[in-house]
């Protein structure tokens, strides 16, 4: 049995929406990280005093949690589903091999660390 | 005889003005990345220090001392020795000489100060105390002379410059022009985006200037009687003209901005400068209006010259004060004012002549004048920071200090 670790980038403003769902399928845990990033359609033109200027990369979130093997399918339907809107900078989602996990607080490995 | 209301409304005017000051380091420190935001907002900051002491040492006699050739004021003053509580009657009978001296100086602050919008991300801090000095002394001071020293030559003339819309912001602007050519521009600019770092102190800024604006045109009635309140209601009205036009034009282009209407409003206080005490409230409104569309499209020609006059003061300041100081010369009305003149709107060509000549001269000049301090203190100090320190930027490398933690 194994864990995998789910790095989703998502909308800003999808975060509470995503964190519902992964809470209504029992993943409460996770790490929240503020990062700036672009996809394949590059940056975006704001309005300068006159004219414009660009910005090359946009404010997302990053959301990290690590579930176990058996749960992966459900918490991925849960993050798609609610971080989607179907336009262009909804993001993406990596998944990773996780060796082990400790809990600092009291030592515990693998799955009961969870 | 001096009058307490006068008094009293100039030298409130005067702390207006210095406000003005700290209010452009927050309008500029806006527009400029993280890394450059308390380096730019020092170079304002440090101007109100220095020149306040220059202004009391010798600025004040050279500008609005006894006047030599109608060229320059003589040392008579210096020090501020002979400047007291009694009235000058030369240049304002009802208040203090010292007021009248101290509203003076928080416009020789300001002047130096809006010339670092064109070297900001780059500049080398101590040539720049060096250069702003120089151009105090043999910029600033002489054109005041010419403009609103007793004699001075200009005045002489006839040219109309209520509150400095060419002392002020047609020598800021084109001595902008000068320095960012002398200085050249900021690396990466044009290829890499340059985002501001934060626009609501930009907008702070604006608003505030907005405000002190109030004592700039205000006060330079130096009374405190009808002519300061036309002033004061033709400076509210040309800015919320020049606003709303900026606001409309950024509209048609994408959407309404508050950096556009914030730069609107900036530069409608500058266009009616020169007109706050000579024109009616709707010729203010057609000043703010022409004004935006003015500066607006200049901004634009700049950008596309790949000219890095950074906070565009050419464009606002210089092509403003221009705007106002011609249009002065169109709509001025000596029913308004009587100590004024006529423009060629009501039937007087020869002040729009007059006015053109002033600004004409006083362009070259300070163009002149300030690419060449701009040289001399280039090869002498590096007017630029060294590479690196650009890179890394001037907060840490210049002032060893981090805005945000």
């Amino acid at each position: 049995m194994g864990f995998r670790k789910i790095e989703a980038i998502i909308r800003s403003e999808k975060l509470e929406e995503v964190r519902v769902a992964l809470d209504k399928e029992g993943f409460v845990g996770m790490t929240v990280t503020e990062v700036r990033g672009r996809g394949s359609q590059g940056g975006i033109l704001l309005e300068w005093r006159a004219g414009e200027y660009r910005v090359e990369f946009l404010p997302k979130l990053k959301i990290e949690l690590v579930v176990d093997d058996f749960d992966l399918q459900r918490a991925l339907k849960a993050i798609e589903e609610s971080a989607r809107t179907g336009t262009t900078g909804d993001g993406k989602v990596f998944v990773y091999t996780v060796d082990n996990i400790i809990r600092i607080r009291t030592g515990e490995r693998g799955g009961k660390a969870l | 005889m001096i009058n307490s209301g006068d008094t009293a409304w100039v030298l409130i005017s005067t702390a207006l003005v210095i406000l003005m000051t700290p209010a452009l380091a927050f309008f500029y420190g806006g527009m400029v990345r993280k890394k450059n935001i308390l380096s730019t907002i020092m170079l304002s900051v440090a101007i109100l220090a220095l020149i306040s002491i220059q202004w009391v040492l010798f600025g004040y006699t050279l500008a609005f001392g006894p006047d030599i050739k109608h060229l320059i004021g003589g040392l008579d003053w210096l020090g501020l020795i002979g400047v007291g509580q009694a009235p000058n009657a030369v240049y304002a009978a009802t208040i203090p000489h010292l007021a009248f001296m101290v509203f003076q100086l928080a416009f020789a602050v300001i002047t130096p100060a809006l010339i670092t919008g064109a070297f900001v991300e780059r500049i080398n801090f101590p040539a720049f105390l060096v250069f702003t000095l120089l151009w105090a002394t043999f910029v600033y001071d002489p054109v005041a002379h010419w403009v609103w020293g007793m004699g001075g030559w200009l005045k002489n003339m006839g040219a109309l410059d209520f509150a400095g819309g060419t002392v002020v912001h047609i020598t800021a602007g084109v001595s902008a022009l000068a320095l960012a050519l002398v200085i050249g521009k900021r690396k990466g600019y044009g290829k890499y985006p340059m985002e501001p770092s934060n626009i609501p102190l930009t907008v702070l800024g604006a608003f505030l200037l907005w405000f002190g604006w109030f004592g700039f045109n205000g006060g330079s009635a130096l009374t405190s009687g009808g002519l300061a309140t036309l002033a004061f209601v033709v400076t509210n009205t040309s800015a919320a003209a020049a606003a709303l036009t900026w606001m409309i034009i950024s509209w048609i282009h994408k959407r309404p901005s508050v950096l556009g209407l914030s730069t609107g409003a900036v530069v409608g206080l500058v266009a009616i400068t020169p007109a706050a005490g000579f024109v009616s409230p709707l010729s203010a409104i057609l000043i703010g209006a022409v004004a935006s569309i003015v500066s607006y499209y200049s901004i634009l020609l700049r950008t596309r010259s790949g000219l890095d006059d950074s906070l565009d003061v050419f464009a606002c300041h210089g092509m403003g004060g221009i705007t106002g100081a011609l249009m002065t010369g169109l709509l001025a009305e000596k029913a308004i004012n009587v100590a004024g003149a006529n423009g060629l709107l009501f039937g007087n060509p020869h002040q729009f002549i007059v006015q053109v000549i002033a600004v004409t001269v006083v362009a070259v000049f300070a163009f002149v004048f300030s690419f060449v301090f701009g040289k001399i203190v280039d090869a002498m100090f590096s007017l630029r920071a060294k590479s690196e320190e650009e890179e890394i930027g001037l907060d840490i490398t210049q002032q060893a200090e981090s805005a945000y933690n």
